[in-house]
């Protein structure tokens, strides 16, 4: 890695064990809630900071969309709006809980269908086995068998 | 035959695995694109370096296609990219530039040190406007067309490679129609 | 010249690995018993070698050499000596020798106590451990050497990342390459089989005690993985689904598949296809999981330095490996007949049921953690998915899994009548109904999760107990103690413990997550703050010197009922080379909850901001893990795994059966 990436990647790595300062300069006694601040936030991704979210990131970015996220709060939007307003400057990347339209129907409903079609494919596996018999023995096995036994050969049960 | 399929599904499902992995090898995970391409340059208006009297909004980069260049004097990699700067300057290329979260003084010193490329600059002082134009980290390079349609954002520095290959061409292009 | 020595000593494994890896395995085909013979002491050599490779980088640490590369990337004169050592295994270079050296152990391992084992089998099954260990000796020689020189030296190491200068993470990841490496031998195990074309019931037998054991590690690597994270990150999260952890899930969860398919496949000779690909695939996953560590293809905060480079040559030997044995259960798999059937309703239908949900969990979990580079690469825009996906499909799919292990102790094999099972299973019904009802209701706890967790819960240990019951009835103190001495008895009392870890499991991660409390607060000098029934007094923060970094010193008194319960020290460490700070959270640990405080940033005036946290049941969530591991390893223990036994092997024979087909059967 280049010394540049080397540097931030660090910087990142570090920060994320500093318990994140920064919340305590909002003041969540008047409109804005703690807990859906803290809930919103801890689900965004921060982007300079990509393993962190932006609760726990300390980067200056996080900082800034933190207090952007709180005004946006203030002012009445609702979660959707937010999310919306994110979205629309960053994309989809950063949401840590990606949307359920057309084309992320892979991602929360491909499991689903692996489990319904395995419940068929294992369904009809059962009613054949159901069926099945023993596996049979052949003569050879069979006068094998009774040698070990040491008993005399019996006709076929 | 259809038998003999059957056993052969897991080793097809690794083979997609495997050429999806070989395809992420050369992704860079990190970098985030625009969602703003194809849509109109977001709406601001800040005071400019040079004169905090006159604004510049997105206005100004309509009409003839322009790069918009976020820079700060932090930036170790804008430093870097400045030549370059320059010289697409000295094609007639329009390039405005946003001051993202610096400080005025260091900024206009900075442009009086290295050169001043830009037409006008923004002085972003709060990063507002950045985070409307999707900013993440310093440089970023948007190519805005005539009707101040954002077509392009590039993620870091401009190296004369990236300017060739990507910037050049798509400005070229840009010149030829009237959006 | 020790770091030659080491190299060296490198070459020579690899040389080694390619004997053992090719001779073997053609004279087993050939039926060469000199060539056949080879295995053992090859085996041997190679670890002898991997060990003076690996002995020679640790001595380089402790001496501070630091006109070694890597030595003077990660080591530091000033760190504590634990630590030297640690560090060898602290990045890219030093982990896979780590790798190697626990592949070699492990080689070593089955050389030694494969008595009851055809000569041929054991003979392929260690040259297959061979021709993975070339793939990794090659990576390391050829990319990825730990002896590389830097001339002129360092005058002072880099220092290992202070985040790394714990003790539990130090043996985190050991724990876990000894259960990723030791899938490798039930994927040689299948493998060989494959081969040689014979998958009976004693192929099943030989491969699960090791199975098992791989397995148990692996759960405690992860286990300790989870406890670190919580102890160390400072903010009390235990799991993030982040990729590289999910790498160390789903070789867990086939895993996990693998050893409930190889009880029915040991136990009634059926899904042997089944288990085949499983053992393939869980190994399949391990690689994999190396492959995403080290490429640079995921972001995660585990991913060692990245190289796409690298990454190309861990895809190619990972296609060749993988690849290779898909071919083969291509090609042998139709050949292998089905084994006993079952009805409906039986024991097999229950595991094969468990199994499934296993592979579908398997399935997000990979489709969650690659779906932001399918996204990319298809064209389809660039996604993330995060914890909020996880947590929702983990928690739709962890009932219906418990719903079904409950089941399956108390089904017999082969035929349950359905009113057997329905009576059996009536009371522990209404006992977990009635359970889950009373804890949701507000009066108690007023959360329905907690309703759900606890009926789960109750639903698994009453179970249990059912099961235990029928088992021990008529049975005395003497006679059980005989059960679980002898043959048969432990591998249904490390299940029994093993399902209960889970039912712990289950109370602790919703518990804590449904029922903790956090405060951010500021707080000064000689100011007290309320959180449920405790109070905290904090006590101000002093600058302290610790062994290699300077310590903001925090003091923290917890009373409860006006009397002082504990004292805790959160910190905030700075280390010397790697100047950005570290918390170090003050934790009061307990059985039924933790209390935790963790530094925010100085304020001036001696005020400090803080995060305040009560976490109940969280040590639940490892103690849980530990019970999974313990019973994993009850059931490795049975003696019948241990059987001495009577072997044939006659050059030219058709087949060589061991007589343990008489023999075994548990």
């Amino acid at each position: 890695m280049n010394g540049l990436k080397h540097f931030f990647w660090l910087a990142c790595l570090l920060t994320s064990l500093a318990a994140h300062a920064g919340l305590e300069e909002f003041d969540f006694t008047k409109n804005v809630a703690e807990d859906r601040f803290k809930d919103l936030i801890s689900e965004v991704r921060c982007l300079v900071c990509q393993n962190q979210s932006l609760a726990d990131s300390d980067a200056e970015l996080a900082q800034d969309l933190r207090k952007e996220v709180y005004d946006l709060m203030e002012k009445g939007q609702s979660d959707p709006e937010i999310v919306s307003f994110l979205v629309e400057r960053y994309g989809d990347f950063v949401l840590y809980n990606p949307p359920v339209n057309s084309s992320t129907w892979l991602l929360w409903f491909g499991p689903f269908v692996l489990l319904g079609l395995g419940l068929i494919i294992l369904l009809r596996t059962l009613g054949k086995r159901g069926k099945q018999t023993e596996p049979e023995f052949s003569d050879q096995d069979k006068s094998r068998l009774q040698q070990i036994l040491g008993k005399p050969k019996k006709d076929e049960q | 035959m259809p038998r003999f399929i059957r056993f052969l599904l897991p080793l097809f499902a690794f083979l997609a695995l495997a050429t999806l992995l070989y395809r992420g090898l050369s992704i860079d995970p990190k970098r985030v694109p625009s969602p703003l391409i194809g849509k109109p340059a977001p709406a601001f208006s800040l005071p400019t370096l040079e004169n905090p009297e006159i604004q510049l909004s997105q206005n100004d980069l309509k009409n003839e296609v322009s790069l918009f260049n976020v820079w700060a004097t932090w930036c170790v990699a804008c430093r870097h990219e400045h030549p370059v700067l320059m010289q697409l300057a000295q094609t007639g290329i329009p390039i405005y530039g946003l001051d993202y979260k610096d400080n005025l003084p260091d900024a206009r010193r900075w442009l009086t040190q290295f050169g001043n490329p830009y037409r006008a600059n923004a002085f972003d002082e709060e990063g507002r406007v950045g985070i409307n134009w999707g900013v993440y980290g310093t440089p970023e390079t948007f190519i805005v067309d005539k009707k101040g349609i954002i077509r392009h954002k590039h993620i870091g520095p401009l190296t004369s490679e990236v300017v060739k290959n990507d910037i050049l061409p798509l400005i070229k292009q840009l010149q030829g129609t009237d959006g | 010249m020790i770091p030659e020595l080491g190299h060296f000593a490198l070459i020579l494994a690899l040389c080694l690995a390619i004997v053992q890896a090719i001779f073997p395995l053609i004279g087993s085909l050939n039926n060469t018993p000199g060539w056949v013979n080879l295995a053992k002491p090859a085996a041997m050599g190679q670890f002898f070698f991997l060990a003076i490779a690996f002995a020679a980088l640790v001595q380089s640490f402790i001496a501070n050499d630091f006109s070694v590369l890597y030595v003077a990337q990660h080591g530091n004169t000033q760190l504590p000596l634990v630590y030297k050592i640690s560090a060898v295994w602290g990045a890219h270079e030093g982990s896979l020798l780590l790798w190697a050296l626990i592949l070699g152990t492990w080689t070593l391992a089955v050389s030694l106590f494969s008595r009851s084992l055809p000569a041929e089998m054991l003979a392929r099954v260690l040259a297959i451990m061979g021709m993975i260990s070339i793939g990794f000796l090659s990576f390391m020689l050829f990319t990825s050497n730990p002896f590389e020189r830097l001339i002129p030296a360092a005058l002072e190491g880099g220092e290992l990342n202070p985040l790394l200068q714990d003790f539990g993470l130090a043996i985190h990841p050991p724990m876990l390459y000894m259960g990723y490496v030791g899938l490798s031998v039930a994927f040689s195990f299948a493998i060989a089989a494959l081969i040689g074309g014979k998958l009976d019931t004693a192929w099943a037998r030989w491969s699960r005690p090791w199975t098992l054991i791989a397995w148990v590690f692996l759960t405690i690597g992860i286990t300790l993985g989870s406890w670190w994270a919580y102890y160390e990150l400072g903010w009390g999260g235990w799991w993030f689904w982040d990729p590289v952890e999910n790498a160390s899930f789903m070789p867990w969860l086939a895993g996990t598949a693998l050893i409930h398919s190889l009880a029915v496949t040991e136990k009634r000779g059926a899904f042997r296809r089944w288990t085949v690909l499983l053992a393939l695939m869980a190994f399949s996953l391990s690689l994999l999981g190396t492959f995403l560590v080290r490429s640079g293809v995921l972001t995660s905060v585990h991913a060692f330095a990245s190289d796409p480079e690298r990454g190309l040559f861990i895809l190619v030997f990972l296609s060749v490996v993988i690849g290779g044995s898909l071919v083969l259960y291509a090609w042998r798999a139709p050949d292998i007949p089905k084994g006993g059937g079952f009805s409906m309703l039986s024991r097999e239908s229950l595991l094969l049921g468990n199994n499934l949900l296993l592979i579908v969990t398997l399935a997000f979990v990979l489709l969650g953690t690659l779906a932001p580079l399918l996204y990319e690469a298809m064209g389809w825009g660039k996604i993330s998915v995060g914890f909020p996906y996880f947590n929702k499909m983990f928690v739709m799919l962890m009932p219906l899994m418990v719903l079904i292990m409950a089941a399956g102790p108390l089904t017999r094999w082969k035929q349950q009548n359905p009113d057997t099972l329905l009576k059996n299973l009536r009371l522990p019904f209404i006992i977990s109904i009635v359970s889950g009802i009373i804890v949701a209701l507000p009066a108690i706890s007023g959360s329905l999760s907690a309703g759900i967790a606890v009926a789960l819960s109750v639903w698994l240990l009453t179970t249990l107990l059912t099961s235990a019951r029928q088992r021990l009835r008529n049975k005395n103190l003497s006679a059980i103690a005989h059960d679980i001495a002898n043959r048969g008895g432990r591998s249904y009392y490390g299940m029994w413990l093993a399902h209960i870890g889970i039912a712990v499991f289950i109370i602790g991660i919703t518990f804590v997550t449904q029922f903790d409390v956090e405060k951010d607060i500021r707080m000064s000098p000689g100011q007290e703050v309320s959180l449920n029934d405790f109070v905290f007094r904090f006590e101000g923060v002093e600058p302290k010197k610790g062994a290699n970094y300077q310590s903001q010193f925090g003091t923290m008194r917890v009373l409860k009922n006006n009397k002082e319960i504990a004292i805790l020290h959160p910190e905030k460490r700075t280390y010397q080379v790697q100047k950005k700070p570290m918390t170090e959270a003050g934790i009061n640990a307990g059985f039924l909850r933790d209390i935790y405080v963790s530094l925010g940033e100085p304020l001036g005036k001696g005020d400090w901001s803080l995060r305040l946290y009560y976490k109940p049941f969280v040590r639940w969530i490892w103690l849980g893990g530990l019970l999974i591991a313990a019973g994993g390893f009850l059931a490795a223990s049975d003696p019948r795994y241990r059987m001495k036994v009577a072997r044939k092997f006659k050059p030219g024979a058709q087949s060589n059966q061991s007589s343990t087909v008489l023999a075994g059967n548990a």
